[in-house]
């Protein structure tokens, strides 16, 4: 008797604690992270209610519901309904009053977003919370003050809260994405944020620009361009104040930040023949990693940077291995078709996905890096899909896509569901990289 | 009497006399006569006209001797471009990911270290390229490879290595923009420039 009415008094302080700070237990088994996106969890966000009814609330309350929704709906976790009858708000309430979560499970939602804006001055107040209707909780209440201008970014930090709150892991919604374009004739580099809102210029070397490649805090890109008429790897601080010449004699490419470090992977051909190389960020050779007949290029780090996974023409066809840096024993991973290339290690460290030719056309493969399980096929029959790269946790993989005639960057979920096209300039874009989260 | 000895002394002078005329004949014949004034110019100015004629004739031999010179120099110039030209243009061309040297590419790049053997002061890039196929990662390490190459075979041939530099562009730049066989194969090149 005694032992029940503590447990119960237990849970009633474990529910109650949660509800005000609004963090997630994982009690809540929302997610089936074998494949996350086979079922989608239904969600739907109910109009913003703007608290004093002004134009510019209404204006701000609609266009920061819109944000919301098309943020969450890039994770590929949720399933939005859009019942009219439902998501129009109570418009005036501040906050929503006992909820009627039954009418919102009826229309088979699971997971629901309320939200309310205030306008004061020139700053903008958020009040969102998100409701489990089906266990009639609420899972988190924020509320954020900010400048109009940041509110996308207060918007994209309560996602992250509800992904973390969902899955375990902080999403995509702080981290960018660096790519190659020709809208100038020539091939530059742009960076956009995750969802490709808002690419900009990054290097204006009017020439040819190739493998962008970001160190793991974020703070510098590495990439290779003919700038100075020899294929160099240029080291730039995002800021671009600080920068680094990587220039040996012969083609310098494919640059791979090591984990944690200032010190990068790349591939040089001084000696002879492309061979790769660890060196400090600043350009001084520490190591030499491969010594092979012919082609060794596009070095991947795993998480924990103690492997890397590299293109290597060893055995006579362009196939991936692995390197131990420790031990220094080199194991092939690729077995199936003759030209695999383009390796990216997942976030995650247990799969590595790939490019690889197969009757004419290049498409996207991904193979657990034990290399013990066949590879599985991500893309078909929609032109040349290549140069893969993983999001920070691994949930989603940004590439580049020829299916719809010029290259555009796509997006797809890990398991090649949900493939949508990122964002569309003027020239064609290629060689997507995703950044670390910032 | 006498009178037949004067008659006798007479007939001697004549006979000395027609002697004379006869032997005379074969003397130059300004020498007996004193020409005059006009058979005077008139030798003058078909002297000239003949001094004249031959300087003409030197002159225009001169000229054509001049002129010939400047053809062949011509010609040796255009030989020379063509020359030029031919090791420009001439691409060693490879099959798909390939960088080996076809038995026609050993031909083309013999051709090469000729121009080279004969052209001593020249160096020369060697640009290594690929077709659009592939991905742009490995197809710059190709075209490195294919550069490299092309350069093992010229110092094999005798070329010294400080005169031949590498450089790869991948698939960046081809020299054809078109999606099919033909524009492959010529993209699959080292190309050479001189310096």
């Amino acid at each position: 008797m005694l032992i029940s009415r503590i447990k119960k008094s237990l849970f009633v302080l474990i529910v109650f604690i949660a509800a005000s700070s609004g963090r997630c237990l994982g009690d809540y088994d929302y997610i089936d992270i074998t494949n996350p996106f086979l079922r989608k969890i239904p969600m739907a966000i109910s109009s913003f209610s703007a608290v004093n009814r002004g134009n510019d609330e209404v204006d701000q309350a609609v266009k920061n519901r819109e944000l919301l929704r098309k943020s969450l709906e890039f994770t590929s976790y949720f399933s939005m309904i859009h019942n009219k009858i439902l998501t129009s708000g109570n418009g005036s309430k501040a906050a929503p009053p006992g909820l009627n979560f039954k009418k919102w499970t009826a229309s088979g939602v699971e997971l629901l977003i309320t939200g309310n804006v205030e306008i004061i001055d020139k700053s903008i107040k958020l009040k969102l919370r998100l409701y489990d209707t089906v266990n009639k909780k609420m899972l988190l209440g924020k509320s954020y003050k900010t400048t109009i201008n940041n509110s996308r970014k207060v918007i994209h930090r309560f996602c992250s809260e509800v992904i973390y709150c969902i899955t375990g892991s902080r999403g995509v919604f702080y981290s960018k994405i660096a790519f190659l374009s020709t809208s100038t004739g020539k091939k530059e580099i742009y960076i956009s944020d995750f969802d490709g809102y808002n690419p900009k210029r990054f290097t204006y070397s009017n020439s040819i620009t190739l493998f962008p490649a970001w160190s793991s805090d974020g703070k510098w890109i590495a990439y290779t361009s003919f700038a100075k008429g020899n294929p160099d790897i240029f080291v730039k601080s995002l800021d671009k104040r600080q920068s680094y010449l990587i220039n040996f004699k012969g083609t310098n490419s494919t640059p791979a930040w090591v984990p944690g470090k200032f010190e990068l992977a790349a591939s040089l051909s001084y000696s002879g023949d492309p061979e790769i190389y660890l060196l400090t960020g600043t350009g001084k050779i520490n190591k030499r990693l491969t010594r092979s007949r012919d082609s060794d290029l596009s070095p991947t780090w795993s998480p924990d940077g103690t492997k890397m996974a590299f293109v290597s023409k060893r055995a006579g066809t362009p196939q991936i291995y692995i390197k131990n840096i420790a031990s220094g024993k080199t194991a092939r991973l690729t077995f199936m078709g003759k030209y695999n290339t383009q390796p990216e290690w997942s976030p995650k460290g247990d799969k590595i996905a790939y490019s690889a030719i197969e009757n004419g056309e290049i498409n996207i493969y991904v193979i657990d890096s034990a290399g013990k399980y066949p590879p599985v096929r991500l893309t078909h029959s929609a032109g040349n899909n290549e140069s893969p790269s993983w999001s920070p946790d691994g949930s989603l993989i940004v590439f580049s896509s020829t299916r719809g005639g010029a290259s555009r960057i796509y997006v797809m979920t890990a398991f090649g569901t949900d493939q949508r096209q990122l964002l569309s300039m003027p020239g064609e874009q290629t060689n997507p990289k995703w950044s670390p989260r910032f | 009497m006498k009178k037949n000895l004067w008659v006798r002394l007479a007939l001697c002078f004549v006979l000395a006399g027609f002697l004379f005329t006869v032997s005379c004949a074969k003397k130059p014949m300004a020498a007996p006569d004193q020409p005059s004034q006009e058979e005077l110019a008139a030798e003058k100015a078909a002297a000239e006209k003949v001094a004249a004629e031959k300087a003409k004739l030197e002159e225009m031999a001169k000229q054509k001797a001049i002129e010939e010179e400047q053809l062949r120099q011509e010609e040796a110039e255009r030989d020379k471009l063509a020359a030029i030209e031919e090791f420009i243009n001439n691409d060693i061309n490879f099959a798909f990911d390939c960088s080996a040297l076809t038995s026609e590419s050993q031909f083309v790049l013999k051709q090469k270290a000729e121009w080279l053997e004969a052209n001593t002061d020249a160096s020369v890039t060697i640009e290594g390229h690929c077709d659009e196929r592939g991905t742009n990662e490995y197809n710059l390490a190709l075209g490195d490879r294919r550069a490299q190459s092309a350069k093992a075979f010229l110092v094999e041939l005798g070329v010294g290595e400080s005169r031949l530099n590498t450089i790869s562009y991948g698939e960046e730049r081809p020299t054809d923009n078109g999606h099919n066989e033909q524009a492959w194969t010529k993209n699959r090149r080292a190309h050479l420039i001189i310096e």
